[in-house]
Parts: structure tokens; C-alpha cells; sequence
């Protein structure tokens, strides 16, 4: 369809058909002053502040209602305009608190922003305010009514955007007021979009109320280090006497795939990086005690004692557990030390999702793993297993905004009746654990169904969904760890015949996916290679040992054989996550890093205070394959990041770290080292580069360099830095060819976090528990049918 | 219930049944009852929409825009169901006639409400009546038990291929309700909010169908219409103003009530002669002419013929009908203060000038009234009121704000002799009455 063109203040503007009238204003450069009007929510008419003069009609006209129409003649700036304009910011201002200069929201508030703009420097008004008592609804959230303009947009966003529909409006005129859906409290899935969205601070967070001036803040744009969607939040950090405090958490400039997305874990769940059983100090087992110590006791005790582990013993003897944490950078240099410098290939991580499985399901159509984006604008989506709205937040909220704002159809199968379902074309419900046989059904093996028909579908309905399917040209399949193994290759082998279909394997936690992609495998190496095949790699690093590595079950049975004489745990929990027995380890040296001292850590010999994703720079793969920046928002005193560390054992068992990082080569970038500068990062590099005979400016410590090499070795990493360092997620390509591997299912363990939860970290954030301690009613029982 | 009143330059249509036992269905029939919507039965949709047009009937609810016309609108073919909806809700300070049809003849409003279906189409019919008008609910509802009984309603009406249905409403007390679209939220079980237009009702009304939306009077007149013939209808009232309509005379008047009068009809001689002239023989001071939203009319303004565009010309509304008078012993700052309680009250409070600025009014009309006034906030009432006119969501913000306008511009001496802590100069003089209450 052409173009529509109009008139705006002389101006021409042409918009597509449809558009609305501030929209196509603001495009043209043209500021229209808003409160009520929020993109992608409806519309409300509802603060005035949009009026504007179309040509023809005897009023002004509300220009976040009026949809454009050819010819039209707009003028945006006349008196009455202006007039109009400043009154409505009188009206609102008469009864308004103007408690600015407490306001959490002052200096960051629009009703602050357009009285500066458009207001009157002086006030009409005389009478008493009216006035209510601040609530408090939740552990999160507050709320003051008299800050309250009455936009609406909280009760749209927790509806049309969450589908929660916990606030609401009570009373009417004056008295009108912003309720919760309990009474006097909210439950809810606090994920806090309604303060994100206030455009005042009449609804403020109890993570950040009262807590800074929004200008004492450095805002750091970085990557939550919660679930595997990866949205990209911006921190709000202030100098504290342990380093620095994070105070805040939100997408500051809604970009990025989440927008204005963040759950309660992206928003309020960095507080466990302030939690007061921090580690600072590294602890080293004397007389059966874990002791503080130094960190160059620590790095001795650790390079003496695996050097003689991996020279008396042999690499075999050692195991290495990675992190679905840390960065790609940090679990690329953790198997490479594994296996340049251990000797090993006794490598593994706490799997959720079979990555390897999906790559070799896909080998000979790399290109078909879809984004996070593709979840928002696909025409049709198929989610099987999983129950995103408590374990993929993001990807769930995409999957609600597509449906409400594209009109995509969703179908849904799962083996409970899970949220999303109210957004569904269809949803199937299938019997527990009967997955495998829907994939083969779906790939066309009719006797597959009578596993299916134990459930309330009938055949007809599984029959008649699987021809819709084949019907829904760029369908994304979205599956849950229920889909591993060979029924991967039956649901990819399924869609065959659907013109540009995409997939998503869906894995836990924030770099689960950046393990697998990195080889944290004890067969498989970085780009999910064969360690049969190691070619480059080999080259590269001169010399990888051919035998396959031990999977974690494998280590288990070889240290309870006395085999396995040392253990290296770097930001892993198993002992407390993965049920492992804490005694299987007695006989092994066994080093832990982390954030706390979690049930793995006290059965460490050495324990070292790590930092956390917050506290470092690199880059974290999502669950789709989007690759993101992760970047430094501080650091907490006496903790050293996973790299440095891995760099700084190397370099004590006498390996030249330039093997290991070859820095200094490639592209450098201040990817938020530099903060750390305040608390002198530089200077304690500096001392032990100096001693090590290396130069200041070229760090070993700078992931950058590691990035370099995955760009260069792994051709699906291959994106452009540029965007990449400009805050833009990059989608990744899987490996061609001969990667991946089938392996045994029962390897997989999901996490199970839920909203709410999120493995070890989550037990230290005391917001996820204050808000666990203050729920009464089950999700389901929440559940409020849309208008 | 209100007595009934009678003046012989009446010309009764709408009322013509009133006190004539016509909530018996039998009496109804024998009263010509029924006989309309037999004779459109038989009409082609089209020929109702335009008899109705051709009459000049204009909305009785208070914009008086062309009945036949906004009928007209309804698309012919419509995936979804269409409706029509009876606006009962009446609560237009000053206007009281409403109450008086479903009172006397419930069943002209069936009636209404079925020929509107078959002009446009719809098979469901609902009947919004005011909250408070509880007792006006069980003659409804009675009716409406009755049409259905005697195959008026239902399947097949009148032994004819065609069905309607009839379903009655109470409202929950809220004024705004009475505005057709936050009438719609209303009875989809929302809060009474109004939409935003367009599209208008007759296009996406009640859950999104084609939606006719009338006034009471406006619906019960329609059978007489269709029985008496567009122009007989046309030619009881002035050019564009066709028929009657349902006068409510109210404040100090020797003799106050509802009377059916000819579109067109003289205020000054409605006052002095249907009304009986100013109680007690006092002086005229102000004339609200069709319900408190109406700018006021000063005595040298009301020699004026009461029709829609006759009023526009003087810059007052003929509105709803509710012709308020007071007399010399009003305090018109008080008066101003009335109404603007009412509006704040009211206010749905959906929009931010008509929210804050009733509130930020009434605060202020308060203080001011009782001694506390400065001089600027007389400008600043006008200065408030100006800047809510035409902004508002929904006309609810103009109701308040134009006859604040005309009360301050017409009566501003009366302001200034409040200044100063003095005392209201009518509260002194113990000469105060309060407006009489209509029952
Ligand atoms: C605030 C407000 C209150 C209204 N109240 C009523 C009412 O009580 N009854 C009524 O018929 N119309 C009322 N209206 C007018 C209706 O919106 C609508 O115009 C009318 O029902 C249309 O019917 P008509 O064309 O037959 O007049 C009100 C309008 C506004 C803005
Ligand atoms: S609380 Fe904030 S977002 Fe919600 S209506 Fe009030 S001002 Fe708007
Ligand atoms: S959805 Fe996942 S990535 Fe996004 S904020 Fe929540 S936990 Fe973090
Ligand atoms: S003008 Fe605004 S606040 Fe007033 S009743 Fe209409 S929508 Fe509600
Ligand atoms: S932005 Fe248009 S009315 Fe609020």
C-alpha cells in the first residue's frame, strides 16, 4: 500500500497507511508531548497532552488517536496548542505532591521533563492537596498515590503486556486510584514493568526507593545473569566501601531484544552480589579448616598441586567442571587450559539442554536456529515442553506480544496446563513424558500416537495439528529439555517440509548455552567439534590429548575409585544442585570458585572468592544463539573474575600464559575494565605483570583477546564486533558439517528454576526470597481472564 | 410519583398515555398500543429509517442530532450481531421526564425499541435504566414479561418471521453511564468509562457489534411516528425541529412539572405561562435552559424558541430538556458551586482537565463562596473552565465547564460582592432558599 502523506506544521510527512497521528509526528522529528499514549499498549485519550489541530475539525484532537489520512493538514505549535498544553500540566501539578527533590523518580521523571517543557513557571493553585498514605504491595512493589497521574500504563502493561492483569482503577473522579488485585496487596509475577513504566514515581521499588539521586549513578548496559533468554538491562551502580553497589536494574534505552523487558530477576536479583556471605578471601583447607588466606598461597597450593597430579598421574587423573555462568570467554579458556595445560579432557558442565543433539539435528541447515527476535515476529510458533512464563520469562513475553500485537498463531503442547495456553491457536495436552512419541508422530510415524491418546487430546486433534503445521510457512518450534537425543532429530526431521522453519532449544541458565557452544565437553570441542576431529584446534593450540574426556557421572565413579586425584570447580554448584554425594570427592584435591561457600565449596581444599557476571567483561550466548556483550559494572574487593584466575593458575604451574591468551594480536576495546581502575585493578594487574616480565598495556587478563580467537575459529561467532560493542545482540550460526554428538539423555538435568528461583544465586538474593515468603495463592489460582 | 401537570398549549404525543393506566398491556392495545410496530413489520427496513428521518426527530438525549440520520449509519451487513440500546440512565441535573414514560408507558419504549431493531436490523434490545430509578424497574420488568407472554417479544413476534429480544438493566449510580459509549462499558460489566470515538457506536458499539444508541424520549416517539406519518411529526414543530418534546420546569416557578410542548415553543412564555410565572412574584435572574451543562440565559435572553438551533444561536443548548429558573434570590456563586459539585462527583475521571479541573473548581467555589475569595480566582475559574472546555475525553468536562463560563461572564458583580471575607450577601440577607428538591 502507498504511503499516506500529510501536513505537519508545514512540514510534508509521509507515513504508511494506518499510522498514528504521533507517530508519524515523531518520525518526522516532530516532539507531540505524551503521558497515556505508550507504544504497542492500547489506547487510553486519556492526559491531553497529545492534543493537536487538524484541519477541518473544530476541536483539537487527541494525536495519539487519530489515525493518519491522506491530505491531512496538522499543526502542532500554535497558541491554542501551547496553551492547552501547559494547562493540562497545571491541572495535573495543582494537586501533585511536588515532592521532587525525595522523588525516586526526580531528575528521571517526564511529569518533571514536560512541566519544563510545556508548564507554567507559575502556579494557580491554592487549594489543599489531597492526599493518601504511601502502600506498600509487595517486596517489590510501592505505591503513592498522590504522585499518581492516572496514565494507565501499568494497568495496561501488567495486562496486555504480562497477561497478569493484577492492577487495576477503583472509584472514579478524583478519587480514582491504582489498585492491586489482592485487597491491599499485589501477588503477582513481580516482574516490575508497572515502575519501569511509571512515567512519575508513584510507583517506586523496594530494591531502589529512597536509595540514590538518579544522576549519582554510572549506568552500565550489560546482560542479566539469570535465565538463558539474555536480556540486556542496565545497572545502576554507586560507589560503595566494599567497591560498588548495584542499585537498580532496567533496560534504560528499551533496546536490545528484550525493549522495556525484564523480569523480577533481570530488575531486583543482583543483590545477591551484595549479599553478606560473600566470599573476599581465598579459604585453603589447614588442619581439615578452610582458613583465609592470600591469593598467592592460594595460586601455589593449587599450581604445585595439580602440576603434580597431571605429571605423576596424568591428565586423566584430573576433572574440570565448568559454569553455565560465566562468559563465553571464561568457559573457551577454561577447556583450553583443561586441555593444553591439564592434560585432559575431562571436561564437562550441569547440562540443561541438549545442544549437541540440536547442532547435529541441524548440521545440514545451520541457519535454521532461530533468535529471540524471530520469537517476536514470526508468523506461527510451536512450543513443546517447557513452561516459559516461569522459566523463559523473555521468550514468553515475546511469544504474548507476537500473538497480541501480529496476530500470530501459537500452538502449544505441553504436559500441563501452562499459562501460555491462553495465548494458543490450540493447545494439546500430552500425557507426562510422553515427548518422544510425539515426535516421531510428527515426523509422520502414525503407530507413534497411541502414547499420545492417555491424555484429554483426541486423534483427530493430534492428527488435524500436525497437517496444520505442515501448512505454516516460518514456523518456529520452540522445545524444552523433554526433547533430547534422537527425538531432537525426529522433531527437526518432523518440519522438513515446512517452508523456512526455525528452531529453539531451550536451555537454564544465562550461559548454558555459551558452554556447550564453547566445548565444555569431554568429547566435543569448542563449535561442538569432535574431539576425533580436532584439526584446527590442534594446530592451534599445539597439541589436544586424543582420549574423550570424562563426563561428570564419570568423574563421580572415578574419584569414588580413588582415580581422579583432583577436582577443578569453577562456578558450579553440584554437590547442592545435582544431588551429588559430597563424600564421592574425599580422596581428590579439589578447588572451587564461586560467589559463597556453597555445599561444593566446604568440601574444597581451596576455595576462591569469585566475581560474578556483574563484576566482568566478555560476552554470554543465549539460549537462541544471540551473542551479547556483557559488560563491568564494578567490582567487589578481594574478589578476582573467573579469567584472571584460570590465567593466574596457569601462570603458577609455569605455563607462558601467552599460549593461553594470545593478546596483544587482536582488536582491544574497553569493554568496562577501566571501572575497575577506581578500585585499583590496574595497579594489582600491574604488579604481577611487571613481575612476570609482561607488558602494562597488553593484558592477559583482557577477554577480548579470547574473543578474537573464538571470532576466528568458530565461523558462526564470526558477527560484527562493532555491533556487538555498540549493545546489539548478534545472532550466532551453528556449526556445519560433522559437529555435534548424540549423547546419552539421561546426561541432561534441568534446572527447574521458576520465576522466582534461579539455581545457587537465587538463595542469596533477598528479594526472590522475601517475595517467595510473601506468596499465598499458586499461579494458577491467579490467573485472571483478559477483558 | 410525581403528580402530573396539564396547560392547555400542551400538545400530547409521548405523553398522550400518561395517567391512562397504560402499564397494562390491555390498556395499551386499546390505547393504539402495538400498532406501530405491526404497521413496520411490514415496512422495508429502509422506510423506517427514513420516515423516522423525514420527521425531523432529533435526539432527545441532549446533543439532538437526527435520529432517522445516526440510524442510517448502522452497516447493513455486519458479521456481528447489532443491537439496540434504550438510554434510560437520566441524570442530567433538571431533567425528569424519562421516568415519567417508563412511569406511564413502558411499553412505548418496547415498542421503540423493537421498530429502531427492524429499522437497522438487530434481533437484542436492551433497556438501561438509572440506578436510583429502582421503582421504575418492576413497571419495566413487568412489561416486558407481559410483551414477551402475548408473543411480542420473543420468537416470531407477531406471528412474524422475525425475532427480538428485550433484556432490562439497572445502573449502579453513576451519571457519566448516560453517556452512550461509557454506557456500552457499563453493560458489558466494565467500568463506566467512555470510548474512544471513532469509531462511533453505529459502526463497533456493545461487544463490538453495530450499535444504535437513543434516548428514552427519543425511542417512544418513534411509534408515533410511524403511525402519524413523517410529516404530520415534522409539522408540529419548527424546520429541522420536528414534534414535541418532553419539557422538565423546574426551581421557582409557581407551577413546576413536565409538560409535552411543541419543538420550537417560547421559553419566555413556557415560563410565565406554562410555568405560571416566578414563585411568589419575585424577579427572574437566570434561566438554565436544557439541563445543568447549558450555558445560563440572563432575562434579556429568553425570548427565544426553544428548538436545537434557536438555542446554538444564542450560545446555549436546548440539551435535555430541563428548564431550571431562578429567581432574584439566588446566590449564583452558590449555584455555580452546586453544579460543580455535582461534576466533580460525577466526573468518571478518566481524563486529566475534567478530573482535576471539577476538583480544583469545586475546592476553589468552595472558598470562595464561603468568604475566603481573592479577586484572581474569578479569573482563574474562568481561566480553569475555558481550558477544560473542548479538551476533555468525553463532553462531561464541557457540561462542567460551560456553565461555569456563562455564570461567571454573566453574573461576575455577584462574584466581586463575595470578595473581601465578606459574608455570601444572599446567606446574610436569611433571604437564601434552597432550589426545591425534585422528587
Ligand atoms: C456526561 C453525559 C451524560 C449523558 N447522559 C445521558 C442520559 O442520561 N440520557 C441520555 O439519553 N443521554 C445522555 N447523554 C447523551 C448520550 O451520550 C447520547 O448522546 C444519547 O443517548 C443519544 O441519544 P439521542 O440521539 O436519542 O439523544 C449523555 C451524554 C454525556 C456526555
Ligand atoms: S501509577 Fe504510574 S503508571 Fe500507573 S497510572 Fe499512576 S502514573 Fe501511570
Ligand atoms: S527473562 Fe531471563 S534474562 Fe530476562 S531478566 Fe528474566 S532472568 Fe534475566
Ligand atoms: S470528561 Fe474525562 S474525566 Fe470527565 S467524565 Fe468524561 S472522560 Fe471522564
Ligand atoms: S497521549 Fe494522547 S491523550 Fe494521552
Amino acid at each position: 500500500m502507498p504511503d499516506v502523506n500529510i501536513t505537519v506544521d508545514g512540514k510534508k510527512v509521509a507515513a504508511p497507511a494506518g499510522t498514528l497521528l504521533i507517530e508519524a509526528c515523531k518520525n518526522a522529528g516532530i516532539e507531540v508531548p505524551s503521558f497515556c499514549y505508550y507504544p504497542n499498549l492500547s489506547l487510553q485519550g486519556a492526559c491531553r497532552m497529545c492534543l493537536v489541530k487538524v484541519e477541518k475539525m473544530p476541536k483539537l484532537q487527541t494525536a495519539c488517536t487519530t489515525v493518519i489520512s491522506e491530505g491531512m493538514i496538522v499543526a502542532t505549535n500554535s497558541d491554542e496548542i501551547r496553551q492547552a498544553r501547559k494547562s493540562m500540566i497545571e491541572f495535573l501539578l495543582g494537586n501533585h505532591p511536588l515532592d521532587c527533590p525525595v522523588c525516586d523518580a526526580g531528575g528521571e521523571c517526564e511529569l518533571q521533563d514536560m512541566a519544563f517543557s510545556y508548564g507554567a513557571a507559575e502556579s494557580k493553585y491554592m487549594e489543599p492537596k489531597n492526599h493518601k498514605e504511601e502502600q506498600q504491595w509487595s517486596p517489590v512493589v510501592y505505591f503513592d498515590r498522590p504522585r499518581c497521574i492516572l496514565c494507565y500504563r501499568c494497568v495496561r502493561v501488567c495486562g496486555e503486556g504480562m497477561d497478569v492483569w493484577a492492577l487495576g482503577v477503583q472509584n472514579r473522579g478524583v478519587s480514582s486510584i491504582i489498585a492491586p488485585n489482592q485487597d491491599d496487596h499485589l501477588e503477582c509475577e513481580e516482574c516490575g514493568m508497572c515502575i519501569d513504566i511509571c512515567p512519575v514515581g508513584a510507583l517506586t521499588s523496594g530494591a531502589y526507593r529512597y536509595k540514590t539521586r538518579p544522576w549519582e549513578m554510572n549506568h552500565v548496559g550489560t546482560t542479566c545473569t539469570h535465565c538463558a533468554d539474555g536480556c540486556k538491562t542496565t545497572l545502576g551502580v554507586r560507589r560503595a566501601d566494599t567497591g560498588m553497589e548495584i542499585v537498580r536494574g532496567d533496560n534504560r534505552d528499551k533496546s536490545g531484544i528484550n525493549g522495556d523487558f525484564l523480569c523480577i530477576k533481570g530488575r531486583y536479583a543482583f543483590d545477591f552480589a551484595h549479599h553478606k556471605e560473600r566470599l573476599t578471601q581465598p579459604l585453603i583447607r589447614k588442619d581439615g579448616r578452610l582458613t583465609p588466606s592470600t591469593w598467592e598461597e592460594a595460586f601455589e597450593v593449587i599450581g604445585s598441586r595439580l602440576t603434580e597430579v597431571r605429571d605423576c598421574d596424568g591428565g586423566q587423573a584430573i576433572g574440570v567442571l565448568g559454569s553455565t555462568r560465566t562468559t563465553n570467554e571464561e568457559n573457551y579458556l577454561l577447556q583450553k587450559f583443561a586441555r593444553v595445560v591439564l592434560q585432559t579432557n575431562n571436561i564437562d558442565h550441569h547440562r540443561t539442554a541438549d545442544f549437541p543433539a540440536f547442532v547435529s539435528a541441524l548440521t545440514e541447515r545451520p541457519e535454521a536456529a532461530a533468535s529471540m527476535r524471530d520469537v517476536y515476529n514470526a508468523p506461527a510458533i510451536l512450543l513443546i515442553g517447557n513452561d516459559p512464563t516461569e522459566q523463559h520469562p523473555l521468550l514468553a513475553w515475546q511469544i504474548r506480544n507476537n500473538v497480541r500485537l501480529h496476530r500470530a498463531r501459537l500452538y502449544v503442547i505441553n504436559s500441563q496446563p501452562i499459562k501460555l495456553r491462553r495465548q494458543a491457536t490450540s493447545f494439546l495436552q500430552i500425557p507426562t513424558g510422553a515427548e518422544a512419541q510425539l515426535s516421531s508422530f510428527l515426523a509422520g510415524q502414525d503407530s507413534a500416537i497411541d502414547a499420545l491418546l492417555s491424555g484429554p487430546t483426541s486423534r483427530d486433534e493430534w492428527i488435524s495439528l500436525r497437517e496444520k503445521l505442515r501448512s505454516e510457512p516460518g514456523l518456529v518450534i520452540i522445545f524444552g529439555s523433554e526433547i533430547r537425543g534422537s527425538d531432537v532429530v525426529s522433531l527437526v526431521k518432523s518440519a522438513s517440509g515446512i517452508h523456512d522453519v526455525k528452531f529453539i532449544c531451550l536451555g537454564d541458565y544465562a550461559n548454558s548455552r555459551g558452554a556447550a557452544d564453547m566445548g565444555v565437553y569431554p568429547d566435543l570441542l569448542p563449535g561442538y567439534q569432535r574431539l576425533a576431529d580436532p584439526g584446527k584446534f590442534h594446530e592451534e593450540w599445539g597439541g589436544v590429548p586424543r582420549a574423550v574426556g570424562f563426563t561428570l557421572p564419570e568423574m563421580i565413579e572415578s574419584a569414588t575409585a580413588g582415580k581422579l586425584k583432583a577436582w577443578y570447580v569453577v562456578g558450579a554448584n553440584p554437590v547442592g544442585r545435582l544431588a551429588l554425594d559430597p563424600f564421592a570427592f574425599s580422596q581428590s584435591f579439589v578447588v572451587v570458585q564461586d560467589m559463597f561457600l556453597t555445599e561444593t565449596a566446604v568440601i574444597a581444599d581451596v576455595v576462591l572468592p569469585a566475581a560474578n557476571a556483574y563484576e566482568k567483561s566478555g560476552t554470554f550466548t543465549n539460549t537462541c544463539g544471540d551473542l551479547q556483550l556483557v559488560k563491568k559494572a564494578g567490582e567487589v574487593t578481594g574478589t578476582k573474575s573467573d579469567f584472571e584466575i584460570i590465567v593466574r593458575i596457569a601462570g603458577s604451574m609455569g605455563y607462558d600464559v601467552r599460549k593461553l591468551v594470545p593478546f596483544g594480536r587482536g582488536m582491544t576495546a574497553d569493554m568496562g575494565q577501566s571501572r575497575g581502575a577506581q578500585s585499583g585493578e590496574v595497579d594489582r594487574h600491574g604488579v604481577w605483570l611487571e613481575a612476570s616480565g609482561l607488558e602494562l598495556k597488553m593484558s592477559p587478563f583482557d577477554p577480548m583477546a579470547i574473543l578474537d580467537e573464538i571470532q576466528r575459529l568458530l565461523p558462526g561467532y564470526a558477527v560484527s564486533r562493532m555491533d556487538l560493542l555498540a549493545g546489539n545482540a548478534q545472532h550466532t550460526a551453528l556449526p556445519a558439517g560433522k559437529a555435534g554428538a548424540l549423547h546419552d539423555p539421561k546426561l541432561i538435568v534441568p534446572a527447574d528454576n521458576n520465576l522466582f528461583s534461579s539455581g545457587t544465586l537465587g538463595r542469596y538474593s533477598r528479594t526472590l526470597n522475601s517475595v517467595i515468603e510473601n506468596r499465598h495463592k499458586k499461579p494458577e489460582e491467579l490467573e485472571v481472564a483478559a477483558d | 410519583m410525581a403528580d402530573l401537570v396539564s396547560h392547555p398549549d400542551e400538545v400530547r404525543v409521548v405523553s398522550k398515555r400518561f395517567g391512562k393506566g397504560a402499564t397494562n398491556i390491555d390498556r395499551y392495545l386499546e390505547l393504539d398500543g402495538y400498532k406501530a410496530v405491526q404497521k413496520a413489520l411490514g415496512m422495508q427496513p429502509d422506510a423506517i429509517v427514513n420516515e423516522v428521518k423525514n420527521s425531523g426527530l432529533r435526539g432527545r438525549g441532549g446533543a439532538g442530532f437526527n435520529t432517522g440520520m445516526k440510524w442510517s449509519f448502522v452497516p447493513k451487513q455486519s458479521p456481528k450481531p447489532k443491537y439496540v440500546l434504550c438510554n434510560g440512565d437520566e441524570s442530567e441535573p433538571g431533567t425528569c421526564k424519562d421516568r415519567l414514560i417508563f412511569e406511564h408507558d413502558p411499553h412505548a419504549m418496547i415498542e421503540g425499541v423493537i421498530i429502531a431493531g427492524l429499522a437497522v436490523g438487530a434481533t437484542t434490545g436492551y433497556i438501561y435504566i438509572r440506578g436510583e430509578y429502582r421503582y421504575l424497574l418492576e413497571i419495566m420488568q413487568k412489561a416486558i414479561a407481559d410483551a414477551y407472554s402475548r408473543g411480542y417479544l420473543g420468537k416470531n413476534i407477531f406471528g412474524s418471521d422475525r425475532h427480538f429480544d428485550i433484556y432490562w438493566h439497572g445502573g449502579a449510580g453513576a451519571y457519566e453511564v448516560g453517556e452512550e459509549s461509557a454506557l456500552m462499558e457499563s453493560l458489558e460489566g466494565k467500568r463506566g468509562i467512555p470510548r474512544i470515538r471513532p469509531p462511533f457506536p453505529a459502526v463497533v458499539g456493545l461487544w463490538g457489534g453495530p450499535t444504535v444508541i437513543n434516548n428514552a424520549e427519543t425511542l417512544a416517539s418513534v411509534p408515533h411516528i410511524i403511525l402519524g406519518g413523517a410529516d404530520w411529526y415534522a409539522n408540529l414543530g419548527p424546520p429541522k425541529n420536528g414534534g414535541t418534546r418532553l419539557f422538565c420546569l423546574s426551581g421557582h416557578l409557581e407551577h413546576p412539572g413536565v409538560y409535552e410542548l411543541p419543538m420550537g415553543y417560547n421559553l419566555k412564555r413556557m415560563i410565565y405561562e406554562v410555568g405560571g410565572g416566578i414563585l411568589n412574584g419575585r424577579k427572574l435572574k437566570a434561566v438554565v435552559p436544557g439541563g445543568s451543562s447549558t450555558p445560563i440565559l440572563s432575562p434579556e435572553e429568553i425570548d427565544v424558541a426553544m428548538d436545537f438551533d434557536s438555542l446554538t444561536k444564542v450560545g446555549s443548548m436546548l440539551g435535555s430538556g430541563g428548564v431550571v429558573v431562578l429567581d432574584e434570590t439566588t446566590c449564583m456563586v452558590k449555584f455555580a458551586l452546586r453544579i460543580m459539585k455535582f461534576y466533580q462527583h460525577e466526573s468518571c475521571g478518566w481524563c486529566i482537565p475534567c478530573r482535576e479541573g471539577t476538583d480544583w473548581l469545586k475546592k476553589t467555589l468552595t472558598r470562595f463562596h464561603a468568604g475566603g475569595g481573592l479577586k484572581k480566582d474569578i479569573d482563574n475559574i474562568q481561566y480553569l473552565s475555558e481550558n477544560m472546555l473542548g479538551r476533555t475525553f468525553c463532553p462531561l468536562g464541557d457540561a462542567a465547564a460551560m456553565p461555569t463560563i456563562s455564570i461567571v461572564k454573566k453574573f461576575r458583580k455577584e462574584f466581586e460582592e463575595h470578595l473581601d471575607g465578606r459574608p455570601c450577601p444572599f446567606e446574610k440577607q436569611g433571604k437564601i432558599e434552597e432550589l426545591p428538591v425534585m422528587v
